[in-house]
């Protein structure tokens, strides 16, 4: 113990272990095994002359195909900005002291995640047929003003706040477990500062919970890109699945189409991806992502919201309801 | 430091900063009911510290949170800087509840400080002193920082303006949460356990902070384990044990010549 000099000069570990590893056979077999079967189908895809790859590339940018991407978008990115502002109500609702605020929001989640989204685009689509006139007044009284249900409410803004409708049930859930897993300590020392509820709530929860709140809406967005696939209950006609199946229909070709809808459907799924990752990192969720970018150190913003996760006040597993 | 027995029925506008009366607690309903206080009554002087003692479960924290508010009281009368606090009495004597931002109001002169120090942890060391100055007396953000900074480097911490709760010691933490609550400029400052979660070496800067504190004429509550902080600092020391005052009385007396068995007990586990 009297020299550091080790025998082997700059190995600071003189008796380095040289083991020979576990033989493990089975992994290179399950591997080879693995590889085959992925070469099959991939072989299976591209040599089968009935997928017809050139039709494929033929009405992939189609002007039909590409407004049918545009109008799912829409629906997209639309549904989820009123299912937002919807579910913030529902879930400050929820934890109303107001036991009559409290029920309505329960009623309202219970309802639209109890029944399949399909159902409820159909029962939407015949709401001119169910209340051929809709008219705001008030109860067994007068009406104010009245108009014809089919004339203003058209296919598309029945598909929009079908899918809002839904997608707020769930959206409310994660908003309510975002705002239930700060620490009640902040509110009890916002509240000793003398702080009133609202700015407590603006101030000092949301910016807590949106760590939790905002990964999982993510989620929620890739999610509604597909389910906007279903609107064709409504009907509505022009968005990417239908308008891709009406082409495969006249030219009796569905197939060739379904694979169109496909790519665009993945297409939009990976840039939306994407972004959930970047989500993600900022939020710093995920598993044992949080230390190497705090490491990394991202400006101010990344440094609070690695701040908040340090502290400990808001918990990172919370129970959320997936979109089925 | 107790009650007069008979002369509690009129809130004293004298020189107190706290009157206590007969307050109760109970906490949930029928077969759950928890009686926590059982009729408490004490008396804070203006300028005074008083330290509560008592074993874990006696009712010393929810004195305190009844105090400002944190807890309704299910009984009794809590009187601070003369206002009856969470309540108005008309001229029949009913009680009416007050308005939510009454109370915040009211709540806004007293300063508390918790064992778990509850600092936001998304705002650094100054914004953390900034918020209510800003956001509840509405002063500009120049303004409050200036007092922010003053007030960090009363607490020791100026080196620390800019970090994150995260980023500080528990004692540096605690510290901060003392000079949040003092931007508010409070009457009266509440310490609910300050030094019970940090490490010991840690408890000595957090309690020479509220040494200069109470040297500097605040009115003070303290509820600790601390004996010997209450033996330097108190002007009266409270023992509690079961949702009573058991005993007390000037630092000395309690400590060192406690009358009840109870207390004896407790000072015999303590000390």
């Amino acid at each position: 113990m009297t020299t550091q000099t080790s025998p082997s000069g700059s190995d600071p570990v003189p008796n380095r272990i040289h083991a020979r590893p576990v033989p493990r056979p089975g992994r290179l077999v399950a591997a080879v095994a693995v590889l085959v079967l992925a070469a099959m189908a991939a072989n299976a895809l591209i040599t089968n002359e009935n997928f017809r790859w050139d039709v494929v590339w033929l009405y992939l940018r189609d002007i039909v195909v590409i407004r049918g991407v545009m109008w799912t978008l829409v629906l997209t990115f639309g549904s989820m900005a009123i299912a937002v502002v919807l579910a913030v109500a529902l879930a400050m609702m929820r934890r109303s002291d107001n036991p009559v605020m409290r029920s309505v929001s329960w009623a309202w989640i219970w309802f639209f995640r109890g029944t399949p989204i399909y159902t409820q685009l159909i029962f939407w689509g015949l709401l001119a047929v169910l209340y051929p006139r809709l008219s705001l007044g008030i109860p067994f009284g007068p009406e104010f003003f009245s108009f014809r249900t089919d004339e203003v409410l058209t296919a598309f803004w029945l598909a929009l706040f079908g899918l809002a409708f839904n997608e707020s049930a769930y959206l409310a859930e994660i908003v309510r477990a975002g705002l239930t897993s700060v620490d009640p300590g902040q509110t009890e020392a916002a509240k000793a500062l003398g702080m009133k509820d609202g700015k407590i709530m603006r101030r000092v929860i949301l910016p807590q919970a949106m760590r939790v709140i905002v990964p999982p809406t993510g989620n929620e967005t890739i999610s509604m890109l597909k389910t906007t696939s279903l609107v064709v209950a409504v009907p509505l006609t022009f968005e990417l699945t239908y308008a891709t199946s009406a082409i495969g229909n006249r030219t009796f070709l569905p197939i060739p189409l379904l694979v169109i809808a496909a790519l665009w459907y993945l297409l939009i799924t990976s840039i939306l991806m994407v972004g959930q990752h970047y989500l993600e990192q900022y939020y710093g969720r995920g598993f044992g992502t949080s230390t190497r970018r705090r490491g990394r150190g991202k400006g101010p913003a990344g440094g609070k919201q690695a701040a908040i996760a340090a502290a400990g006040t808001v918990q990172d597993d919370v129970n959320k309801d997936v979109t089925p | 430091m107790s009650a007069p027995t008979d002369a509690a029925a009129v809130p004293a506008a004298s020189t107190d900063m706290v009157s206590v009366r007969a307050v109760h607690k109970v906490f949930g309903h029928g077969h759950d009911a928890v009686h926590v206080l059982k009729g408490v009554d004490l008396d804070v002087p203006r300028g005074s510290v008083t330290v509560i003692l008592g074993p874990s479960g006696s009712g010393k924290s929810t004195l305190l949170r009844c105090i400002n508010e944190l807890e309704e009281i299910t009984g009794g009368s809590v009187v601070v800087g003369g206002d009856l606090m969470g309540y108005r009495k008309d001229d029949k004597g009913v009680l009416h509840r007050l308005h939510p931002k009454v109370v915040a109001k009211q709540r806004s002169r007293i300063g508390m400080v918790f064992q778990r120090f509850h600092l936001f942890p998304h705002m650094t060391a100054v914004e953390n002193i900034m918020e209510a100055p800003v956001q509840v007396r509405g002063l500009t953000k120049k303004a409050a920082r200036q007092r922010a900074l003053e007030l960090i480097e009363r607490v020791g911490l100026s080196d620390r303006t800019d970090h994150y709760p995260a980023q500080l010691s528990g004692g540096q933490q605690q510290r901060v949460a003392i000079a949040r609550a003092l931007a508010m400029d409070p009457e009266l400052m509440l310490f609910d356990e300050p030094t019970s979660a940090l490490d010991p070496e840690l408890v000595g800067e957090v309690l020479s902070v509220m040494q200069d504190l109470a040297r500097s004429g605040m009115t003070m509550i303290v509820v600790t384990h601390e004996i010997g902080f209450a033996r330097e600092v108190a002007d009266h020391v409270v023992f509690m044990d079961d949702g009573v005052i058991v005993e007390s009385g000037p630092p000395r007396r309690v400590l060192d010549d406690p009358r009840e068995q109870r207390t004896k007990d407790f000072l015999a586990h303590v000390l």
